[in-house]
């Protein structure tokens, strides 16, 4: 039997998806404001706000938030994917997709790059802001390469995993309110008070939670020092989630495929 | 000559959790023709529609698709079909042209084709003026032209409308089915499902009446019709009651219903004169009516 008929092209396919998931940030309000407000306010909050009331070791706030603060805006990226992910299933478009002989699964690959480009953005405008706000790292060109690989894979992470919330709910709503607890898990994490200063019973949970070592090494490397083993196992959390995610979402597409 | 239909459906079956859906349904389509399904909420319409599409895999049967088997061979079928879901599968945040010019790169048109074919068919469906507007400020109507739109820029031989007038204004219902005859009269083989019995007659070659997972009754619109026989006389009465007496679409024959109606003594609210419905159909065809009918009556 011959399939000569008709040759798919998934990486054509994914760019197309990818410009589509594009424009869509531009054009979505809420993405723009989560993904451009936000994380310059909740900087500002925290630095300006809560700053000159928490102590962390003698060291300048701003210089031990912005790691934190880089993180947190990550989680309000994925519920904008999330949110994409459902979307797209509940409203006809994938069905469009799936009876033309395109590689379905480019959707989600657009979702996820546009979700990397967006925060990538919001990044490098919390580190600009944070400039302006007495952020003075002594990071060399490998420890910034180092800080940029970990967020790439930290933003990836929890970009695939949004993607899998999104193909797991069935609606719009329940997306965002799933995409919740990526924002908590910061908070509860050394990126904006020492663990040394919360309850005995939360400092174990706080210290092995994937944030914290991705945090620590951050920290670690923008102020120039040695990670230690921090680096190795923020990298391998992140590879952990990110490849539960990727195949938690070809077994979700699948199954949502069938029947 | 007889023409081979492009689509060929044998025995198909369904079920979902047990529950079956399709039981046995057999149909066919030849090319520039157009097969109206035609059944209430619940018949198995959509279901019928998205196995021949390739979404949904058959339990049994044989589905072709100009040759194509649709379940091993579903990206030969997918090249050469197009379906318009129920709802509308437009991309909200861009516009009707980026839509288009999206759908045109993943059917692999060649570059220098995409702009002129956009244009073409934005102005073969009256969106040019709208096409740099996102498609989330469109009416109803302009969506769903834009949804076909995008459905027949890949030139497909075979074309599923899924409900394709569902919640259109009367002038956007007959734009939609203007766009459908003409893409058959180019030779596209069209099957639509609908609720609407006036439809199916507008537009249908055929018509397959679809209830409970089977095909009840199928024939041309006119055959289906004689069916159900010519107007009606719908008499309302004073207790409640009603009662639908078919004519046969003569005056004298009309005369000599009005002249037994008054000849009762029974009080009567209103008298009507009407075309038969789809609900009159599936009363003649399955000796009840649809599921909304009955509760209209109940609540009448």
């Amino acid at each position: 039997m011959t399939t000569a008929y008709v040759r798919r092209r998934p990486v054509s396919d994914s760019m197309v998806m990818v410009g589509r998931s594009v424009r869509h940030a531009w054009r979505n309000g809420d993405s723009l404001v989560l993904g451009v407000v936000l994380p310059v306010m909740i900087l500002v909050l925290f630095t300006v706000v809560f700053g000159g009331a928490l102590d962390t070791g003698g060291v300048d706030y701003v210089d031990y938030v912005v790691p934190g603060i880089i993180l947190l805006c990550s989680g309000y990226g994925a519920s904008t994917t999330a949110i994409s992910v459902t979307k797209d299933m509940t409203e006809g478009i994938v069905d469009r997709f799936r009876t033309m002989t395109v590689t379905g699964s480019a959707v989600l690959f657009g979702h996820v790059a546009a979700s990397l480009l967006r925060n990538l953005v919001s990044t490098a405008l919390v580190v600009v802001t944070a400039v302006v706000l007495g952020f003075r790292p002594a990071a060399g060109p490998v420890e910034w390469l180092a800080v940029a690989g970990v967020v790439v894979l930290f933003v990836l992470a929890m970009s695939w995993l949004a993607a899998m919330v999104g193909l797991l709910t069935k609606t719009v709503d329940a997306a965002a309110s799933m995409s919740f607890f990526m924002l908590f898990l910061p908070y509860a994490s050394s990126a904006f008070v020492p663990i040394e200063t919360m309850p005995g019973w939360l400092q174990p949970v706080a210290r092995h939670q994937p944030v914290t070592p991705v945090i620590e090494a951050m920290r670690g490397w923008l102020s120039g020092g040695d990670v230690g083993g921090d680096g190795w196992v923020a990298v391998a959390w992140c590879v952990g989630i990110l490849v539960a995610a990727v195949v938690g979402s070809a077994l979700l597409w699948r199954r949502s495929t069938r029947d | 000559m007889t023409l081979t239909p492009i689509v060929e459906v044998v025995g198909l079956r369904k079920s979902y959790r047990g529950l079956r859906v399709l039981d046995g349904v057999d149909l066919s389509i030849e090319a520039g023709r157009i097969l109206a399904l035609l059944g209430p909420n619940g018949s198995g319409k959509t279901t019928t529609v998205g196995i021949l599409s390739t979404l949904r895999r058959p339990d049994a049967g044989r589905v072709r698709v100009a040759g194509f088997d649709v379940v091993a061979q579903p990206d030969g079928v997918r090249s050469v079909i197009s379906l318009t879901g129920q709802f509308t599968a437009v991309d909200e945040l861009l516009t009707g042209r980026e839509n288009l010019r999206m759908m045109a790169r993943l059917h692999r048109l060649p570059g220098r084709e995409i702009a002129s074919r956009v244009a073409d068919s934005l102005s073969r469906f009256g969106l040019t003026e709208a096409a740099d507007r996102r498609a989330g400020s469109y009416s109803g109507g302009m969506r769903r032209r834009l949804d076909l739109a995008i459905g027949v820029l890949s030139k497909p031989r075979v074309l599923f409308l899924d409900e394709p007038t569902t919640g259109l204004d009367p002038h956007s219902r007959r734009e939609v089915w203007r766009a459908v005859t003409e893409l058959a009269a180019q030779g596209v083989a069209v099957l639509l499902t609908t609720q609407y019995l006036e439809e199916a007659d507008q537009l249908a070659d055929r018509v397959a009446v679809l209830n409970d997972g089977r095909i009840i009754a199928e024939g041309t619109p006119a055959e289906l019709k004689r069916l159900v026989g010519a107007d009606l006389v719908e008499v309302r009465y004073a207790d409640g009651t009603l009662r639908r007496v078919p004519t046969d679409g003569t005056i004298p024959g009309l005369q000599a219903i009005l002249a037994d109606l008054a000849a009762q003594d029974a009080r009567v609210t209103s008298v009507a004169v009407r075309p038969p419905s789809m609900d009159d159909v599936f009363l003649q065809l399955t000796g009840r009516p649809t599921a909304a009918a009955a509760r209209e009556e109940v609540a009448a």
